[in-house]
C-alpha cells in the first residue's frame, strides 16, 4: 500500500457566480521515501494540491469530492481535531518564503519547542535537545546561538534551513515542500536543495516537491507529475519524463528553456498562455495553445493512455500508440 | 575597433543609511561620536558595452546589478565616476541637455504589475513617451506609431483602450517593451526582464526581445540572474559580486571556461535537465554585507584559494588568454 494515496480529488472555490475548478479529479500516490516532483507554471493548481493534502485550503475552497488516503485514512474526511494530530507531525510542510512561516516576534528556539511540544508531551529542556539536534542536522554554524536569535537576525539561507529543521523535529513520514527555494539565491538555492535531498535519503522520509524548476525537479525527484489547469496531464519517472515527454504541453515547457536552444537562436514557445479558472476550454484544457489538436480534442478530456511507465492524457499521444499496436500486429 | 555605445569608468554607489546629524550621534565611552554608515552598492566599476551586442550583467541578489542598471539610465546619480553615451559624458547632464539621452536610452523593469500606471490605458500608457519625445507629431502620426509597436509587440491594436490590470503578466511585459520601444531608441537597459514570468511566457518574451534586437539594431544591458538566459542571450557576460566586477567574457569562453572561483560555483549551481543530483560547488559563508565591505578581494571569506595576499590587496581586472578578463590574485599568480 502507498503511504500517501490520492484519489480524484476536486477542489473548488466558490465565488460568486459559480464554483471555480482548481482542481479537476487528480490521482496519484507516494510510496515511503519517494521524492515526488509537481511540475506547472502559475495557475495549474500545484499548490492548492499540496495545500488540500492538509486540508489547508482556506474559503472559499473546500474539498468537493475525493479521497486522500494517508496510510490507510481519508484525510479529507478527518475532523479538525484528527487532521492537527497529522500536520506537522506525521506531515509535514515547507513554504516558500521563510520570513512569512516564522513569527518574527518569537526566537527560533521557543517556536521549535513550541512545534515539539503541541505534539509530545516532553519537558521544555528534552524539546530544546531536539530542536539543537535537528539545527545540526541542516548544517546551520552554531546552532546553540540560533535557539536563542530571531528570524530577522538570520539571511534568508539560513532562515530556509531552520524552517527544514522545523519540518523535521518530529520525524515526519511525509515532507510537503512548495517551491522551497524560489525565493533564494543561485547558490543557497543549490546548497538548500542538496540538504533536502540528503536528509531526505537519510532519515527515509517522503518528498512531494513543489516547483516550476524543471531543472531541480529532475536534481532531486525520482517521479514527477505534470499540470495544467488544474488536472495531471502527465505523470511518470522523472528520468523518462525530462529525456522523452510525451505531452505536447511538456514537450513545449522542455524546449521553451533556454539550455535547450542553441544559443543566439530563437527558443521554442508555446503560444498563448494559461486559461483562466473562470474559463476553462471545453475538452482537453491545453487544446487551445496545442499544435496537434483537433476537433476530438475540443470534445472531452481525453482518458489516461500508457507509454513505457509514464501516463499520459492526450488524444495524440494515444492515437500514436494505436498506430504503433496496429503496425506491430500487420508485422506478426 | 569601434568606440563603445555606453562607456562605464569607475562607477561607484553608495547609499547612506545614517539619516540626519542627529541621528548619526552616538554616544559612547562617556561622549559623543559622530557615525556615518553607508551600502556600498558599486565599488568601481568599469565596462563598455558595444554596438548591436547584448551585455549581460549577473550576479546574486546585493551584488549591485540592478544599481548599475538605474546609474546607467540616471534613475540614481553615481557617487563617482563617469558614465558616456556615444562619446559624450551623460552623468552629470541635467534637465533639457539630458532630453535626448533620455529617448535613445529606455529601460525594461522586472515587474510588470509595478511598471504600468493602472490609470491609464495602454493607448495612453504608449501614446505619453512619443508625445513628450517627439512633440510637433500630429495625432495621426503618434496613432500609427503606437499601433505599430504594439503589433511588434504581438498585442493587438485594437486592445489599446484597455487597462493594465486587463492583461495577463506575458502582455503586460510586451506592453512594457512596446512602451520602450514606442520612441526609437538604441539601447535598451532591461531589469531582470523575464524572472517573474512563466516559463512559457520567459521563452515568448526573449524570443520578442531577440526580435526587437535585430529589427531595430538595439544594444542591450541585460541584467538577471539566470544563466541559463544568459548563455542563450548575450554576446558577453559581466559577473559581479559585492559592488564588483569578477569577471567579464564572450558568452561562450565564459561558460566553457570559468576562471574566477565565484564564477565556477555560480555556474555550477544552476540546476541542469541532465542532473541526476545537485552537483554545485560548495561555498562557504554566506555573501558579507555591503555596508562593511570586507578588505582585498571581496570574494575571499568564502574562497577555497584565498591566501594572505587576497585578505589585503584587492585584485583588478587583467586579461586572460581566452580574451576576457578576471580580478582574481589566484588566477594571476597561476594558482589557478
Amino acid at each position: 500500500m502507498a503511504l500517501l494515496e490520492v484519489n480524484d480529488l476536486d477542489v473548488r472555490f466558490a465565488v460568486r457566480g459559480g464554483d471555480l475548478k482548481a482542481l479537476r479529479g487528480i490521482s496519484f500516490s507516494l510510496d515511503k521515501g519517494e521524492r515526488l516532483g509537481l511540475v506547472g507554471e502559475s495557475g495549474a493548481g500545484k499548490s492548492v494540491a499540496a495545500f488540500s493534502i492538509l486540508n489547508l485550503i482556506a474559503k472559499p475552497g473546500y474539498i468537493a469530492g475525493g479521497q486522500i488516503l494517508f496510510e490507510g485514512r481519508d484525510l479529507a474526511a478527518m475532523s479538525e481535531r484528527e487532521l492537527r494530530g497529522i500536520r506537522g507531525n506525521r506531515i509535514a510542510m515547507i513554504f516558500q518564503d521563510p520570513m512569512m512561516t516564522l513569527n518574527p516576534v518569537l526566537t527560533i528556539g521557543t517556536q521549535m519547542v513550541e512545534a515539539i511540544q503541541a505534539h509530545r508531551k516532553i519537558s521544555k529542556k528534552e524539546a530544546r535537545k531536539i530542536a539543537l539536534d535537528r539545527l545540526q542536522k541542516v548544517q546551520i554554524p552554531s546552532p546553540e546561538k540560533r535557539l536563542d536569535q530571531y528570524p530577522h537576525e538570520l539571511s534568508g539561507g539560513m532562515r530556509q534551513r531552520v524552517i527544514i529543521a522545523i519540518a523535521l523535529l518530529l520525524d515526519p513520514e511525509i515532507i510537503i515542500a512548495d517551491e522551497p527555494t524560489t525565493a533564494l539565491d543561485v547558490t543557497i538555492q543549490a546548497e538548500i536543495m542538496a540538504l533536502l535531498l540528503d536528509l531526505c535519503e537519510q532519515e527515509n522520509v517522503a518528498l512531494m516537491l513543489i516547483t516550476h524548476d524543471l531543472g531541480v525537479v529532475s536534481q532531486v525527484t525520482q517521479r514527477m507529475l505534470v499540470m495544467y489547469s488544474g488536472r495531471i496531464i502527465e505523470q511518470g519517472p522523472t528520468r523518462e519524463i525530462i529525456n522523452d515527454a510525451q505531452h505536447p504541453y511538456t514537450q513545449g515547457l522542455i524546449n521553451a528553456l533556454p539550455q535547450m536552444g542553441e544559443p543566439g537562436e530563437r527558443l521554442f514557445q508555446i503560444p498563448g498562455s494559461m486559461p483562466s479558472l473562470k474559463n476553462v476550454p471545453t475538452g482537453c484544457p491545453f487544446h487551445p495553445r496545442c499544435h496537434f489538436a483537433t476537433e476530438q480534442c475540443k470534445q472531452a478530456m481525453p482518458e489516461y493512455v500508457r507509454s513505457g511507465n509514464v501516463n499520459v492524457a492526450c488524444y495524440e499521444v494515444a492515437n500514436l500508440i494505436e498506430q504503433e499496436k496496429r503496425m506491430q500486429e500487420a508485422e506478426s | 575597433m569601434t568606440s563603445p555605445l555606453v562607456k562605464i569608468r569607475s562607477l561607484e554607489k553608495r547609499f547612506d543609511l545614517s539619516g540626519s546629524l542627529l541621528e548619526q550621534l552616538r554616544f559612547e565611552n562617556g561622549r559623543f561620536r559622530r557615525k556615518q554608515e553607508a551600502v556600498h552598492a558599486i565599488n568601481g566599476v568599469d565596462l563598455d558595452v558595444h554596438k548591436g551586442e547584448t551585455l549581460c550583467v549577473v550576479g546574486e541578489s546585493g551584488c549591485g546589478k540592478s544599481t548599475v542598471a538605474r546609474t546607467v539610465m540616471g534613475l540614481l546619480s553615481p557617487s563617482a565616476g563617469e558614465i558616456h553615451y556615444d562619446g559624450e559624458r551623460i552623468d552629470h547632464l541635467d534637465g533639457k541637455a539630458v532630453q535626448p539621452y533620455r529617448r535613445k536610452m529606455q529601460m525594461i523593469f522586472q515587474n510588470p504589475y509595478a511598471s504600468l500606471n493602472p490609470r491609464m490605458t495602454i493607448q495612453q500608457t504608449l501614446e505619453e513617451p512619443i508625445r513628450f519625445h517627439y512633440p510637433q507629431w500630429s495625432a495621426t502620426e503618434v496613432r500609427d506609431k503606437v499601433h505599430e509597436v504594439m503589433h511588434s509587440v504581438g498585442i493587438d491594436p485594437d486592445w489599446g483602450s484597455r487597462f493594465g490590470h486587463e492583461f495577463s503578466g506575458g502582455q503586460r511585459q510586451r506592453i512594457a517593451i512596446a512602451r520602450a520601444l514606442a520612441v526609437d531608441p538604441e539601447f535598451i537597459v532591461a531589469d531582470e526582464p523575464i524572472s517573474a514570468l512563466d516559463v512559457s511566457i520567459q521563452a515568448q518574451v526573449l524570443n520578442l526581445l531577440m526580435d526587437a534586437q535585430e529589427s531595430c539594431s538595439l544594444t542591450y544591458l541585460f541584467i538577471t540572474h539566470d544563466l541559463a538566459v544568459v548563455e542563450h542571450f548575450g554576446t558577453r557576460v559581466a559577473v559581479m559580486y559585492l559592488g564588483r566586477v569578477c569577471e567579464l567574457a564572450d558568452t561562450k569562453t565564459l561558460f566553457a571556461t570559468p576562471r574566477h572561483p565565484y564564477t565556477q560555483a555560480l555556474l555550477s549551481a544552476i540546476p541542469r535537465l541532465e542532473d541526476d543530483r545537485p552537483n554545485h560547488i560548495r561555498l562557504q559563508g554566506e555573501v558579507p554585507t555591503p555596508v562593511q565591505l570586507p578588505s582585498g578581494c571581496v570574494f575571499h571569506g568564502r574562497c577555497p584559494y584565498a591566501n594572505d595576499r587576497c585578505r589585503q590587496e584587492i585584485p583588478q581586472l587583467i586579461a586572460t588568454d581566452g580574451g576576457g578578463q578576471v580580478a582574481c590574485h589566484a588566477v594571476e599568480e597561476g594558482r589557478l
